[in-house]
């Protein structure tokens, strides 16, 4: 019987782990290579929602391919929509008003701090901390109260359009967000109590899940997870869009390069992303909320490239036109795809409880990498 | 490294290398074969030093296919596009840069799966998002499926 035991630990063996499985939050299967606990290679098995996104916008013009880029990263609707508006606007030489670019920072941040809530929420309910959960679910909600009143969507606003907005905000809007955030602020330390000085969750995210800055540059691995590890990416500062150039924040950047690291990364995050709402709410000048456009957008013949700063880091959206209306070519490039690559680098070696824990500070949103 | 500089720079390494119009990016035709190696010398020689690459595009120009690579410097800042034709419809390759950059990986096995070009040397050249039976390459122009394409 110690012969078969020792046997059956010098072999290794491969077990799924998704596609339906509870903290991958999508289906993803991850195939993994074990020795007894210990995780030898992780393959990633993509697709399973592949809706081929890039072949459909070819035959969707220019303000319908806005629909298609909020199904990417659905928690950061809003930020995807304003990489399609900004390209369109860069391509025609369209200069949107003032309001237009307050306006759209101050929706970028609210949805970037919703986003983290629910990844918090999330983590948290992966390490078995389900209270977590409900926090998040429960401070998330005023934020998508704000997004419905204004846009009509929750989840899905499509609320940009090149050009401008839909429509103007809500005349709460203002009110509204100054509540939520007096609110948020008060919260947010309840947030550290709760999980971030919690010895269990120290013990299983410090020092598990490394990642150099050298990979994390060479992987591609952007925004929170990039900057936990020392790689400055954050676009807001190295290419500012909106109204980013003209606010005051700090880029939040680590050096640990462990999933306590990321964690930490996107908890200081929400605090800045506050701090740009406070800066920006009550100084929303007034003015038309859109310039006026042609009803048929067609970009000069030439090559596109417009970056912007996901809640889970940079993603750029590349156009290749041919002076129609619609694109001769789409590529999206998601971030969640460039750092699901770096995952065999991160969990190797590390054991098969610890997956989970790197899996959730990594923060995937599967729709983003199968597109 | 401004542009200019960049310019003349990449035209010392390889000469074989041509200028495209770009607003936005210095953009340059790469020949296929002596690619490989100006891509590794571009991350290693040291007053370029491209170490993020950060989106990889395959194209079907309809008479040929490629590769656009967008590559920026975190070190100086400065970014490129490189732009490499695979070949005939039939027969595309191109040498892999997944030892370079190794995001390169998956976004190779992306370009194979929906694109159909080959990178030689890669070391896990497998379809990505489709079944292993798929047939075809559906991001290609001349790709027909009767029942999900609409033609309008």
């Amino acid at each position: 019987m110690a012969d078969l035991l020792e046997e059956i630990e010098q072999q290794e063996y491969h077990i799924n782990m998704g596609p339906q499985h509870p903290s991958t939050h999508g289906v993803l299967r991850l195939v993994l290579s074990l020795k007894g606990e210990t995780v030898k290679s992780i393959e990633p098995h993509c697709g399973y929602i592949h809706r081929g996104i890039e072949k459909m916008c070819e035959k969707l013009t220019y303000p319908q391919i806005i629909h298609l880029t909020d199904r990417l990263d659905y928690l950061s609707a809003h930020i995807n929509n304003g990489a399609v508006c900004l390209l369109v606007e860069k391509a025609l030489d369209i200069e949107v008003p003032e309001r237009v670019k307050y306006i759209r920072t101050i929706m970028d941040e609210l949805n970037r701090i919703a986003s983290h809530q629910l990844w918090w929420c999330s983590f948290g309910m992966d390490l078995g901390g389900l209270t977590c959960f409900f926090y998040g679910l429960r401070d998330r909600e005023p934020i998508l109260d704000i997004f419905e009143e204004t846009t009509g969507g929750r989840l899905l606003q499509s609320y940009y359009t090149p050009g401008g907005l839909m429509k103007d905000i809500h005349p709460n809007f203002q009110k509204r967000v100054k509540d939520f955030i007096k609110y948020f602020r008060k919260i947010l330390p309840e947030y550290d109590q709760l999980l971030t000085g919690n010895v269990i969750m120290q013990n299983r995210t410090k020092g598990i899940g490394m990642l150099s800055k050298e990979d994390a540059i060479s992987y591609g691995v952007t925004g929170p997870s990039g900057r936990g590890s020392g790689f400055n990416c954050d676009v807001r500062k190295r290419h500012p869009y909106h109204l980013y150039d003209k606010v005051n924040f700090k880029e939040i950047t680590r050096t640990e390069g462990d999933s306590f690291a990321r964690y930490k990364v996107r908890m200081d995050e929400m605090w800045e992303s506050m701090s740009i709402i406070e800066q920006l709410i009550d100084n929303i000048p007034e003015g038309d909320f859109s310039v006026k456009m042609k009803p048929i957008i067609k970009l000069p013949e030439g090559e596109y490239y417009q970056r912007v700063e996901a809640s889970r880091g940079e993603f750029g959206i590349y156009v290749v036109s041919k002076g129609d209306k619609f694109p001769y070519r789409v590529k999206l490039r998601s971030p969640n795809f460039s750092n699901l690559s770096a995952i065999n680098q991160i969990a190797n070696g590390q054991k098969i409880a610890d997956l989970v824990a790197i899996g959730g500070s990594l923060d995937f949103v599967i729709p983003d990498i199968d597109r | 490294m401004n542009n200019e500089e960049l310019k003349q720079k990449t035209l010392t390494i390889l000469p074989a290398a041509e200028m495209v119009e770009n607003k936005q990016f210095l953009s340059f035709n790469i020949p296929s074969d002596g690619f490989y190696k100006f891509a590794k010398s571009l991350k290693e020689s040291d007053d370029t030093s491209f170490d993020f690459l950060f989106c990889l595009t395959g194209m079907d120009y309809g008479d040929s296919l490629g590769v656009v690579y967008h590559l920026a410097s975190t070190k100086y800042g400065h970014e490129i596009v490189l732009k490499v034709k695979a070949g005939d419809r039939e027969n595309p390759a191109i040498d892999t840069v997944s030892d370079i950059w190794r995001t390169a990986e998956f976004h190779e096995r992306e370009v194979f799966d929906l694109f159909g070009i080959k990178f030689n040397h890669h070391p896990d050249l497998r379809r990505i998002f489709l079944e292993e039976n798929w047939q075809g390459h559906p991001l290609r122009k001349d790709y027909i499926d009767e029942v999900n394409i609409v033609e309008r």
